[in-house]
């Protein structure tokens, strides 16, 4: 069973829907317990950093969260649940994130070149980086459904920084935005794979097999 | 690189998608969640589902048929018409929506824009504006296209952008239905008062005229009903004449 923590940020009808169609369980929680049981998590989220990151702790599972992921429970953060897993952001202030992966979330305009528009909103397409790739030259395991120039489906208006050793697909917006990262389970999508049609869903089967 | 994106949109009545021309003389064209499928496989970047129902018993319809779009596709929907107030926001996101574009809704109550982006982020609410030419400048119409508010339709357009709204569609009156092309002139217009994505609407009759949409990069989004109902124009087709034209297409 997947845990979709529900922590009243966004909607989670299309994550859930998604799963569901792929024949895999899901259940929203915000019950310890249920995160306990899961084989996996899925950390989601959409709207500003510090409500979320607020929002969160009041549930209590921040810790749960860690546990479980320590022993190797497979984690996925979507969008704002992805920038949730670093360890700060500059969005209006600094805030604390869970810190499980190393960089920190920054306002993509002011490092902007040319006049684009802010929220990045729209399809992009991912590419691997070198990180993607084992010493064997294999993908890593939440690619292995995946193409090399798939299109993804964003909206957001923050970015993760330094966090190169950890990024396993960028998408180009003038800057290199990181779309998918991974530190050993732990494992983040700034785009949303629920709304990624066919490319998005090959990528939580993936998840759901690592 | 991101790309351009094709929008067709689904007017939904009484369960079944129709297509005005010049908002009149509505025709039945099919089932709204077969054409989800067909339009989902054949490459379209986002679906529109606008309810143009009345009754309340028709608006449970509407939201019964999203829900079974919404459990099977996995693009990005919009939802508009009818939307009034924040339970009818709530009520469509609950049923699958990931937007919802206010139209008359927003003329009615200057509070909902502002209220909906606070309650659920810039990025769900998606301001739809009719627009037609009244002596020179471009007036906002309510009311399907039939009322002209007095509103100057830039104005409207940058203050929605400034109350939260985080996309823009601009429906040209004047082009809606004709088929010679978008109205790039009225597009050109918005687009030098706001930065948001424009999803340009009404007035596509070729797969040269979203060529010629996409020449402005400030133009997001090209938005259709009929051409694509009508299977005038396939999709993939489009993209890929598209992308041999040196614009970006998710294919």
């Amino acid at each position: 069973m997947i845990a979709i923590i529900d922590y009243g940020v966004g909607n989670l009808f299309s994550l859930s829907s998604s799963l569901r169609y792929l024949g895999l369980e899901n259940k929203l929680t915000n019950k310890r317990e249920d995160i306990q049981a899961a084989d996996r998590i899925i950390l989601p989220g959409v709207g500003a950093f510090a409500d979320a990151a607020e929002k969160l702790r009041q549930t209590g599972l921040v810790d749960t969260i860690k546990e479980e992921t320590a022993a190797g429970k497979p984690l996925l953060g979507i969008c704002l649940g992805m920038q949730l897993l670093f360890e700060k952001s500059l969005e209006y202030g600094e805030h604390q994130g869970l810190g499980l992966i190393p960089g920190e979330i920054c306002p993509i305009q002011p490092d902007l070149r040319q006049p684009l528009k802010v929220p990045h909103i729209g399809w992009n397409s991912l590419r691997f980086t070198e990180k993607a790739y084992d010493e064997g030259k294999r993908v890593h395991p939440l690619l292995k459904y995946s193409r090399n120039g798939d299109y993804v489906y964003y909206v957001h208006s923050f970015y993760a920084k330094n966090c190169g050793e950890n990024t396993l697909a960028v998408s180009e917006y003038d800057v290199e935005i990181p779309g998918a990262v991974a530190n050993g389970s732990v494992l983040g999508t700034q785009f949303h794979p629920e709304k990624s049609g066919s490319a998005g869903l090959a990528m939580l089967k993936a998840f759901s097999e690592l | 690189m991101i790309t351009k994106r094709i929008i067709p949109c689904l007017d939904v009545r009484n369960g079944r998608v129709v297509k005005g021309v010049n908002f009149e003389g509505i025709q039945d064209v099919a089932s709204p969640v077969e054409m989800a499928r067909f339009y989902n496989e054949s490459g379209a970047d986002e679906l529109v589902f606008y309810d143009i129902t009345a009754s309340v018993e028709e608006r449970k319809l509407f939201t019964d048929i999203l829900t079974e779009v919404a459990q099977e596709i996995f693009i990005p929907l919009t939802v508009g018409g009818g939307i009034n107030t924040l339970e009818d926001f709530d009520r469509v996101l609950k049923c699958g929506a990931d937007k919802v574009s206010v139209n008359s809704g927003a003329i009615r109550d200057q509070g909902l824009i502002p209220a909906a982006a606070k309650k659920y982020g810039d990025q769900c609410v998606v301001l739809s504006m009719d627009v037609k030419r009244v002596d020179g400048r471009f007036m906002l119409f309510a009311r399907g296209g039939r009322e002209n508010t007095g509103i100057d339709a830039l104005e409207w357009a940058e203050r929605g952008v400034k109350n939260g709204a985080g996309e823009l569609v601009v429906n040209s009156i004047d082009t809606d239905g004709v088929k010679k092309g978008f109205d790039i002139e009225m597009l050109k217009a918005v687009a030098d008062r706001v930065n948001v994505p424009i999803i340009a609407s009404g007035g596509a009759g070729c797969m040269e005229d979203f060529r010629e949409l996409f020449q402005d990069p400030r133009i997001d989004a090209g938005l259709a009903a009929s051409i694509f109902h009508f299977k005038e124009i396939q999709i993939g087709d489009l993209k890929r004449y598209l992308r041999e034209n040196g614009i970006e297409m998710r294919i």
